[in-house]
């Protein structure tokens, strides 16, 4: 019986030192992932001369500066026989520095600039955000990305609940091999049908239009139709039927059994697919051409390539893309972790 | 009342046939999209494959052109699928055992799991140009920071994506970042693990590494399995990054396969041989899916399958 206990024992003193092992594990790591998104956003609220400082301060901060006869002049912490003053550097001659007090200029002091240490002041620059937002056409970019996500989400909404319903609660003849064909488009990669969407959609005179964008979304995606089929599936039958002796039709009996039943599996489907637009990059690279149609994401794109110098802008610009994202990911915790475990990370 | 019912039944459908006509009706936006954006475009492009094409000038057929100079003729379709194998090479491993060790840790009944699951998966849910605009600058030479952690230990970083040598190192750094997404699928296989099994496996005295060798691994490998299938076909589609960060460059060290796809498309304008990049890319994805498919036997273990 003591052996037994002191195995026991054993056992909970090995799973506690686990515990705490792990727990030191997951806080450096934690760190090591959250450390670019927490520069990212440092960096967005600093000067652009301060942004490229090496080593990076984490939180922005300027050199204080005092004005003196209408020049600025950066102040030292220094110290002046043995006291630590601060103090205005006005000239350098070698190691050696005229320092004045910012409050009476004709207190001067003749110091070694290196004994001293430049002070800094917390100064977040928060104009950097409407700054970059302006510097190019940020609010266009946004209503863009905005009609993008918007009409494709009800595209897909639209077409995959129908065709999910379908596929769930009829019996066709060709309708399963017809299922089969659907399933294998998921493993098809888009490039083999890209060229030729290109060439038609061209054709059509859709170039440079968000259409190739919208209308595809109205003719349903395999992954969609899949995930909201395995839901329906899930409503027992007899539902239907009571559906149907009350003299509920096809349509009815999607719009009264099947849809208010169904709301987490439309809910992940909407958030999937508009994190999906939000983020998309190719399709809008191929077929936007005019700055006035861009969308959001090839919009930071250009901002990277012309306004790189700009980091803070360049950085706030990135932060108010990945906002939204961040913001829904909050909120929906719980169905991105049941969308990814049932039906795979989509795109 | 009753005959009109009758009457109506006899001149409409009968139920079966009804059926089928609504369920045909159904399908149709899906249907149509699949004649319309996918089997008619796939059929173009497959008559593409043997085409010279530039959007301005007629089509011309070509016969084996494309595909002779593909394999024979250009070296830089070599060098884009081995940079993209490279990368899966070492991205994809080092992913799995990162995620699954990540997973492990949190299967570990730590206090304040959602909080963990919350920090590491989010980086994987944002993604897109902002992310590689953000890692952009994150492997700056001269002020990022990967190059400040690195001067802790008194490494001087090497210039990265500015780098022949770094560059795809780089992203395959980055995308370890990502690593959240794979844990989060092992987490719930590992949480589907009855706790029954480790319980009788202490009490017999099993260490820690035995309980995973022998318990956690093979009933996690289906997991593994479906991980190891997305990640292939995910890496042939990698593009967003490569574009944005290094361009393929420098000297063509990140010329992804997807990227030099997109080149020759639609900045070479040679639709032709884009389209056979394209199928090589589906035959690509099909072989190796196929043999992960072919070699899981070997060592997916599905519960309640019995083996030979």
């Amino acid at each position: 019986m003591s052996a037994l206990t002191s195995r026991m024992q054993s056992i909970r003193l090995q799973r506690l030192t686990g515990q705490i092992l792990a727990l030191i594990l997951l806080t450096v790591g934690a760190i090591v992932v959250m450390i670019p998104l927490v520069w990212m956003v440092s960096t967005s609220l600093k000067s652009r001369s301060t942004s490229t400082e090496f080593p990076p301060k984490w939180i922005p901060m300027d050199a204080a500066k005092a004005e003196i006869d209408g020049r600025d002049y950066f102040i030292y912490r220094i110290p002046v026989n043995g006291e630590m003053r601060d103090l205005a550097l006005l000239r350098k001659l070698g190691p050696q520095g005229t320092f004045v007090n910012p409050e009476n200029p004709d207190e001067q002091y003749q110091l070694e600039v290196q004994t001293g240490e430049r002070l800094y002041t917390v100064n977040l620059h928060w104009e950097n955000y409407p700054n970059a937002m302006t510097e190019v056409p940020f609010g266009t970019y946004i209503k863009n990305s905005l009609t993008f996500v918007g009409v494709s989400t009800v595209g897909v909404l639209l077409s995959c609940t129908l065709v999910a319903y379908g596929f769930a609660r009829f019996r066709a003849r060709g309708l399963g091999v017809l299922f089969l064909i659907l399933l294998s488009t998921i493993m098809l990669p888009s490039q083999v049908t890209l060229i030729p969407q290109f060439v038609l959609f061209r054709k059509l005179g859709w170039y440079d239009t968000l259409l190739p964008l919208l209308v595809p979304a109205f003719f349903a995606n395999a992954w969609d139709v899949f995930l909201l089929r395995q839901f329906f599936m899930s409503i027992p039958l007899e539902m239907d039927e009571a559906a149907r002796i009350d003299g509920c039709g096809p349509l009815g009996n999607l719009w009264h059994i099947i849809l208010p039943q169904s709301f987490p599996a439309l809910t992940t489907v909407a958030i999937f697919h508009s994190l999906w637009a939000w983020n998309e990059f190719f399709l809008p690279l191929i077929y936007l051409q005019t700055r006035e149609r861009f969308t959001v994401s090839i919009g930071l794109q250009q901002f990277n390539s012309l306004y790189g110098r700009n980091l803070p802008g360049l950085m706030a610009a990135s932060a108010v893309t990945l906002l939204p994202t961040v913001i829904i990911f909050f909120l929906a915790q719980r169905l991105f972790i049941q969308g990814v475990v049932i039906s795979g990370i989509k795109g | 009342m009753a005959t009109i019912g009758v009457r109506k039944k006899r001149r409409g459908l009968s139920l079966s046939r009804r059926e089928a006509m609504w369920a045909y009706i159904l399908i149709s936006p899906w249907l149509i999209g699949f004649v319309w954006l996918t089997a008619g475009p796939m059929i173009t492009s497959a008559v593409f494959t043997f085409a010279e094409y530039d959007l301005l000038n007629p089509l011309r057929l070509i016969g084996l052109q494309n595909w002779r100079y593909m394999f024979t003729q250009d070296p830089l379709f070599w060098h884009s699928l081995r940079v993209t194998l490279t990368f899966s090479v070492v991205a994809l491993p080092a992913g799995l055992v990162l995620g699954l060790a990540l997973a492990l840790l949190l299967n570990a009944k730590v206090p304040g799991l959602t909080i963990w699951r919350t920090v590491y998966y989010m980086p994987s849910v944002v993604a897109g140009v902002a992310v590689a605009v953000l890692w952009n600058q994150v492997f700056n030479p001269r002020f990022g920071i990967i190059n400040w952690m690195l001067s802790w230990f008194g490494i001087r970083g090497p210039g990265w994506l500015q780098s022949p040598d770094w560059a795809l190192p780089a992203l395959i750094i980055m995308s370890l970042w990502g690593v959240g997404g794979g844990m989060i699928i092992y987490l719930a296989g590992l949480q589907s693990i009855p706790t029954t099994l480790y319980e009788a496996a202490t009490i017999d005295g099993a260490t820690m590494w035995q309980r995973f060798t022998h318990i956690t691994l093979p009933l996690i490998t289906p997991v593994i399995f479906y991980n190891l299938v997305i990640g292939i076909i995910g890496t042939f589609q990698y593009f967003t990054n490569a574009f944005v960060m290094t361009n393929g460059g420098p000297a063509n060290a990140t010329l992804f396969y997807n990227l030099y796809l997109y080149n020759n498309t639609f900045r070479y304008q040679r639709l032709g041989y884009g389209s056979a990049l394209a199928w090589l890319l589906l035959f690509m994805v099909l072989i190796m899916t196929g043999l992960v498919f072919r070699s899981s036997s070997a060592w997916v273990y599905y519960e309640g399958e019995l083996r030979k």
